[in-house]
């Protein structure tokens, strides 16, 4: 190899101080968008964190799009299943006055003896049966003092099996009665026997009747669904219900907007109440491992007695204590006393981290170099702290929305009427076995939101390589 | 889940040995403890109660479930039977008079250690349920009786109490005033009798054991281990045994929650369910289950606060909400409760008036749902209470299911129909109580029980010397009408007392009468002669008896579609077809 | 040591005061009326109530009062189950969600290690996944679900095989406490499979094992001599911090079951207000959990792992 190139002078001349000589391929990246490089790596992480944001947007801008109205109560669907459309029919609903047998027939039919092997007969509906009033019609019976009414979804099979007792006739000449009980379009069979004085009772007849799904003039005007001079045209027309997306709850509330508003409920003290105990436990925890000694021992010993209290028992306790006046929704009660239990963790686990960084030699070389506490604390045990309190912030955040949804399971969380998906729980566990909607519904976005923090709570520990105590 | 895959994963072929292994195991040490609901072989029934029974001492008991095990393991001067008449329990003839009682003991009462019941445990007894230190809640119960309030207030001693034993078999009570419903109270449970000897010998631990009790009932407690289970079983000493068929009743499952109750009829271990929802009686129907209904005796009603500070001391404000309240929505729609009914009294259908009931026969004013008159009242009451808008109004209520629905459906209600803010205030039971007895509301669901059979335990509520007048009613006409009916013995004049009380409660809008509780359970139809009731413990098993199995198994074996298809394949409309077989019914097809 | 054991143990009494002065101060601010009922009483049987119980004193004296009747072991009486002790409640009902709370560890710590331990082994692969996925389930879903699922279960179960194999609900014998120990320790199960499947991950690329794998030794051999044993370590670790979770944490397991436990009790009482059950349950929790953590970490003195293993390796 020979040199054949000629050098200039130019070429020795000095290189513009801007050109680095052994530049870095890669941009520099700070911790935080390091960490945040990892974490979009992670398909488990983003995927949470998109249902987290899709909840937040569920609970707290869907509301300001979409009017929704979770207070006000349908009594036409009550416990409705999820369901896109209806119709219904518009009555009007006038009391009944019944059939009565006239006084000089009740008479003799008085004075007769009863015989338990007579069926009632003539047992007929008057006029169409719907869902605001079914009624029925019979023949009296001789020696009979008042009649039992029975309803059942499937057809008698014997005298034990007439199903639900509606009620009895109050008067010895009434031979009719009207149901209204929580009546719903499908097949009820109706059945009526006769009671005598000394309490026998007569054979029974059942007749059969699908009610109509039907909405009274008053209700149809006050949901809006008709217009005030519409009310005696549209009787016996149909009108088109109100539609609900997930069905309704045992109140009849829109179960959509049920969660809507209990999301807010339930993802604010989720996410605040573990903010804000976390915020005091930094306070807390860096106070007492910076100030270190005795000051720091007495602090330590403390937060060891709060975190000895059996955490579910006072929860409870303090719920209690601080109580709720009326129309109060409870969420502040609950908070204090999350807080109040909760810090003691978040302080120790920012304590410990202090105490380690505190003997890190670059903490020692600010010191040296005189670096005042305000630098200190905010330049490099801040910054170093937060990896492991966002972590356990978002290990917290289910632990707090479990700890709402048990309360609140349990009658001690939020009072009604203000909902919450674990309040919901609460409602729907009642009628799991017939609407199991009510309780699966709040239930998967309890799931589904501690799922989301779980998961992206082990995506940031791995993307801020931040170890856990625990 | 995690147990079956462990298997698949581990013992691959061996899998059915295992789980049969695994059966085996639990069945072995399950089966022990494990009964069926009814076993007509040694006469035993099963069932669940609710909740730990809290006081066994009658003397200071006041709760429902201490309330049914003391109607089976005591019994009082009087009892009721079946029909719920009024029959001789430890007394076999009585007399009643305007100033006092006579009671004439059985000879063969008898405790369960085998001594006789005499007149001394009962003046022993109603001593004690008066004495200032033994703080019986029930005391007022023995008012009617001579010297008993002053003795409960500390003025006189205990022993000047208006009852004597003449002699061990005689006992002689004085009533400070006629007291029609006297012979009542004595069927109730602070009256029972308690055996002094036994009582002192037991101190402080009277009544926490089931060996530190002695039993005068049909039924003694022979197990009681707290929380988990009760057993009672026949007591051999009581004088009407031969007319107790049953043996045994036995509770070994306590729990308020009553799906697990419904669980565990389902799975035949009980042969009763009591408090079944709109939601559980689906269930039940689709399983054909023997469902039946009683009326528990709680009347359930909004009760207004009439003390000064309140805007509800407005009578005009009270007539918009009674104008607007639709109590048929609330029971068949939002309750929806099977078993209950709406009312718009406060007395019970179930109590008797003159010769019928009384419902019958004074029949409650209903009110009329109007809004615009409702309006028309709520614009006066502004003027009266010189305000704008009416402030927002406190609706206390408690946390049952009741309480919940009714302040969630009043609070829609009257926010929509007059722009009323209601401001609900739900609290757990003794704070609800509390709150009440502190008159720290506007309106509260209340709900009140009866405390003997008489119009009376429902009508004084309203008097304004009555400590349960939580909202301070005053009238002075309705304290006459109270009067009249406490010492009156004309019961034509006692009816029309009431009748006039139930008028001023709808006039002036004192209360909201919302519904009388019934109450709808399942029943194993082998059992029989089980009592429901509102007064003297509920349910009650000392006129039960089991069927044998065999005639069951026929009837329920029959398939109630083949018996019914024929008919149904009559053509719609035909009319009544004749049927053969009885207990079959007739099927009669109207589609809309 | 004996200074270690003494100095944890006056710690010990002082958080057991804390929690007793605690609970008093949070009861105390209750509103409401522990002897309120339905029906009103006379201000002269009110009087001779709050006498029987102590009401009647100023605060001070009833705390005094409260803390020497606690050094006695006395907790009163209880305002709602008249003639009962809570002495007797706590050693009634303590024992039975002992029992429950310990068979649900049980289940648990077997279930943890057994689904961690193959998780690992298969990792990656799909018994991995599946058992990964259930265990996200199992942390996820609220306790109540389960339970109510698992009474479902058994019904269906015994309606399926047409005899009663376990019963739905009750107290009293094995076949009682199986499925309510195994909703109840579920939670604990999941978060134990979690640790127990890193753990052995991290064991698994330690080199001692790559050593023995590369000597020959059996795959068997190491699962259970070398890798098992060790990965088990932190597990055992977390077991403290669990008992007290499963032991204090089945209010609802026993309320849907039916079981005698104190949790219920406890529900109960808070909701009735019974000042002495509420007091006297909450102050024996402390002490159970003060204690629980006492011992767990006097056994760590004793059998530190590294401690031992150095031992036989040495």
């Amino acid at each position: 190899m020979t040199l054949t190139q000629t050098l200039t002078a130019d070429d020795f001349a000095p290189l513009a101080k801007a050109q680095h000589p052994d530049q870095i391929v890669r941009p520099s990246l700070s911790y935080w968008q390091d960490a945040w490089r990892r974490l979009q790596r992670n398909r488990r992480a983003m995927w949470s964190l998109y249902l987290i944001a899709a909840l937040l947007l569920f609970s707290y801008v869907l509301p300001f799009v979409v009017p929704f109205d979770a207070v006000g109560q349908d009594l036409t669907q009550i416990s409705q299943a999820p369901s896109l459309e209806k119709k219904s029919l518009v009555v009007d609903t006038q009391p009944w006055p019944g059939q009565q047998v006239r006084p000089a027939e009740l008479a003799r039919l008085q004075s007769a003896p009863f015989d338990p092997a007579t069926r009632v007969t003539g047992l007929t509906l008057v006029g169409e049966a719907n869902t605001e009033s079914v009624r029925l019609a019979w023949q009296p019976v001789a020696g009979a003092k008042a009649y039992q009414v029975y309803r059942h979804l499937l057809v008698p099979s014997g005298a034990t099996d007439l199903g639900l007792p509606l009620g009895q006739t109050e008067q010895p000449e009434q031979v009719s009665y009207e149901d209204r009980l929580k009546l719903q379009n499908m097949p009820y069979y109706y059945s009526v026997r006769a009671v005598a004085d000394t309490g026998e009772v007569s054979d029974y007849a059942t007749v059969k009747a699908t009610p109509r799904l039907a909405i009274s003039v008053r209700a149809a005007l006050s949901r809006g669904l008709i217009t005030a001079d519409q009310t005696d045209s549209m009787i016996g027309r149909e009108v088109e219900l109100q539609r609900h997306l997930m069905g309704t709850d045992y109140l009849g509330r829109d179960l959509l907007a049920r969660l809507v508003y209990g999301g807010q409920t339930s993802l604010f003290i989720g996410i605040v109440a573990p903010l804000l105990f976390v915020a005091m436990g930094i306070v807390y925890g860096g106070l007492s491992g910076y100030l270190g000694g005795r000051t720091d021992e007495v602090m330590m010993r403390f937060a060891d007695f709060v975190i000895a209290l059996p955490f579910l028992l006072f929860m409870i306790l303090f719920r209690v204590a601080m109580g709720i006046g009326p129309g109060e929704s409870g969420v502040t009660p609950m908070l204090i006393a999350m807080v109040l239990l909760g810090w003691p963790t978040a302080a120790k686990l920012v304590r410990g981290q202090v105490l380690q960084l505190r003997e890190q030699p670059f903490v020692e070389a600010a010191q040296l170099m005189g670096a005042n506490s305000r630098y200190l604390i905010l330049r490099h045990m801040l910054p170093n702290v937060m990896g492991v309190v966002l972590v356990s912030l978002t290990f917290s955040i289910p632990s707090a929305i479990f700890t709402e949804a048990f309360l609140s399971f349990i009658g001690m969380g939020v009072a009604p009427p203000t909902p919450s998906w674990g309040a919901m729980c609460n409602d729907g566990v009642k009628s799991f076995m017939s609407h199991p909607h009510e309780l699966l519904f709040p239930a998967l976005f309890i799931s589904l939101t501690v799922l989301a923090f779980n998961l992206l709570g082990d995506g940031l520990r791995d993307a801020l390589d931040a170890k856990m105590k625990g | 889940m995690t147990r079956a895959a462990s298997h698949r994963q581990r013992s691959g072929r061996n899998r059915g040995q295992w789980s049969l292994l695994l059966c085996l195991l639990i069945t072995v040490v399950s089966a022990a403890v494990q009964a069926t609901d009814l076993d007509y072989q040694s006469r035993t029934v099963t069932v669940a109660m609710s909740q730990e029974p809290p006081d066994m001492n009658a003397i200071t008991s006041t709760d429902a479930v201490s309330g049914m095990l003391l109607g089976h393991v005591m019994e009082g001067l009087l009892r009721y039977d079946p029909n719920g008449d009024l029959v001789g329990g430890v007394a076999q003839r009585w007399q009643l008079r305007d100033d006092g009682a006579t009671f004439w003991l059985r000879p063969d009462a008898k405790w369960s250690d085998g001594s006789p019941v005499t007149a001394q445990d009962f003046v022993f007894s109603w001593q004690q349920a008066v004495t200032p230190a033994v703080a019986s809640e029930y005391a007022s119960i023995l008012f009617p009786v001579q010297n008993a309030q002053a003795i409960n207030d500390g003025q006189m001693a205990p022993s000047t109490l208006g009852v004597r034993a003449l002699d061990d078999h005689t006992l002689e009570v004085s009533l400070h005033q006629p007291c029609p419903y006297f012979l009542g109270l004595t069927a109730f449970r602070t009256l029972f009798p308690v055996k002094e000897s036994f009582y002192r010998s037991r101190g402080s631990r009277y009544a926490a054991e089931a060996r530190d009790m002695l039993y005068n009932g049909p039924f003694a407690l022979t197990r009681w281990v707290h929380g988990a289970s009760v057993r009672m079983e026949k007591n051999p000493h009581y004088w009407g045994r031969e007319h107790v068929w049953l043996n045994r009743i036995d509770v070994p499952y306590i729990t308020e929650d009553p799906n697990a109750h419904m669980n565990l009829y389902r799975d035949h271990k009980i042969a009763m369910a009591s408090s079944l929802n709109s939601e559980s009686l689906e269930g039940a129907l689709r399983e054909r289950m023997q469902i039946k209904s009683y009326l528990d005796g709680a009347i359930f009603y909004i009760e207004f606060n009439h003390r000064d500070a309140r805007v509800t001391r407005n009578r005009n404000l009270r007539k918009a909400i009674q104008q607007v309240f639709n109590t048929d929505d609330l029971v068949y729609k939002v309750m929806g409760s099977p078993g209950s009914f709406p009312t718009y009294t406060l007395f019970p259908r179930w109590l008797k008036g003159k010769q019928d009931f009384f419902v019958r026969e004074y029949p409650a004013q209903k009110p009329e749902l109007n809004v615009t008159k409702a309006r028309a009242y709520l614009d006066k009451a502004k003027q009266e209470l010189g305000v704008a808008k009416i402030p927002p109004i406190s609706l206390l209520a408690d946390d049952s299911p009741g309480g919940q629905k009714t302040a969630e459906y009043l609070q829609t209600l009257l926010g929509q129909s007059l722009g009323l803010e209601i401001r609900v205030d739900m609290q757990i039971f003794k704070q609800r109580l509390a709150k009440t007895g502190s008159g720290d509301f506007d309106m509260v669901v209340s709900g009140w029980g009866p405390d003997y059979e008489d119009l009376l335990t429902y009508g004084d509520l309203f008097a304004s010397h009555n400590l349960n007048n939580r909202g301070r009613y005053r009238n002075e006409r309705y304290d006459h009408w109270v009067a009249v009916a406490q010492s009156s013995l004309d019961v034509a004049e006692r009816m029309h007392a009431f009748d006039q009380m139930q008028k001023i409660l709808f006039a002036d809008a004192v209360i909201v009468p919302l519904y009388e509780r019934g109450n709808v359970y399942v029943q194993n139809p082998r059992l029989q002669g089980v009592l429901r009731r509102a007064l003297g413990g509920d349910p009650n098993f000392n006129y039960a008896s089991i069927q044998p199995e065999v005639s069951v198994n026929a009837e329920t074996s029959v398939n109630p579609e083949s018996r019914l298809n024929p008919k149904t394949r009559i053509a719609p409309g035909s009319g009544l077809t004749p049927n053969a077989h009885r207990g079959a019914g007739v099927i009669l097809e109207k589609e809309p | 040591m004996t200074q270690f054991i003494f100095k944890r143990l006056l710690s010990g009494v002082i958080t057991i005061w804390f929690i007793a002065t605690a609970t008093f101060v949070a009861m105390h601010a209750v509103p409401g009326d522990p002897l309120a009922n339905d029906k009103a009483v006379a201000p002269e049987i009110r009087r001779n109530l709050e006498a029987r119980y102590g009401l009647d004193k100023p605060v001070l004296q009833q705390y005094g009062i409260f803390l020497s009747n606690m050094l006695h072991g006395d907790f009163g009486i209880s305002f709602t189950q008249k003639n009962r002790h809570v002495n007797d409640i706590i050693r009634e009902h303590f024992p039975v969600s002992a029992v429950l709370g310990v068979l649900a560890l049980i289940i648990a710590t077997v279930g943890g290690v057994v689904w961690g331990a193959l998780t690992a082994v298969y990792r990656d692969r799909w018994p991995d996944s599946v058992i990964m996925f259930l265990v996200v389930i199992a942390v996820s879903v609220p306790s109540f679900v389960f339970a109510m699922l698992g009474q479902l279960g058994i019904l269906a179960m015994n309606e399926w095989l047409g005899f009663s194999l376990l019963p739905v609900a009750g107290w009293g014998s094995f076949g009682h406490m199986l499925v309510p120990a195994l909703v109840l320790g579920l939670g604990t199960m999941a978060y134990l499979t979690r640790l127990m499947r890193s753990s052995m991950l991290e064991v698994t690329s330690a080199d001692y094992i790559r050593t023995a794998r590369a000597k020959g030794v059996s795959p068997l051999r190491i699962f259970f001599k070398h890798q098992l044993r060790n990965a088990i370590l932190p597990v055992v670790t977390v077991l403290g911090p669990s008992i007290a979770a499963i032991t204090t944490g089945g209010f609802v397991v026993e309320l849907v079951f039916a079981i005698p436990g104190l949790g219920r009790f406890f529900v109960q009482a808070v909701q009735q207000l019974d000042y002495t059950v509420i007091m006297g349950t909450t102050v024996f929790y402390g002490a159970f959990l003060v204690f629980m953590v006492l011992l767990v970490d006097i056994l760590y003195g004793f059998i530190d792992p590294r401690i031992r293993v150095g031992q036989v390796r040495g």
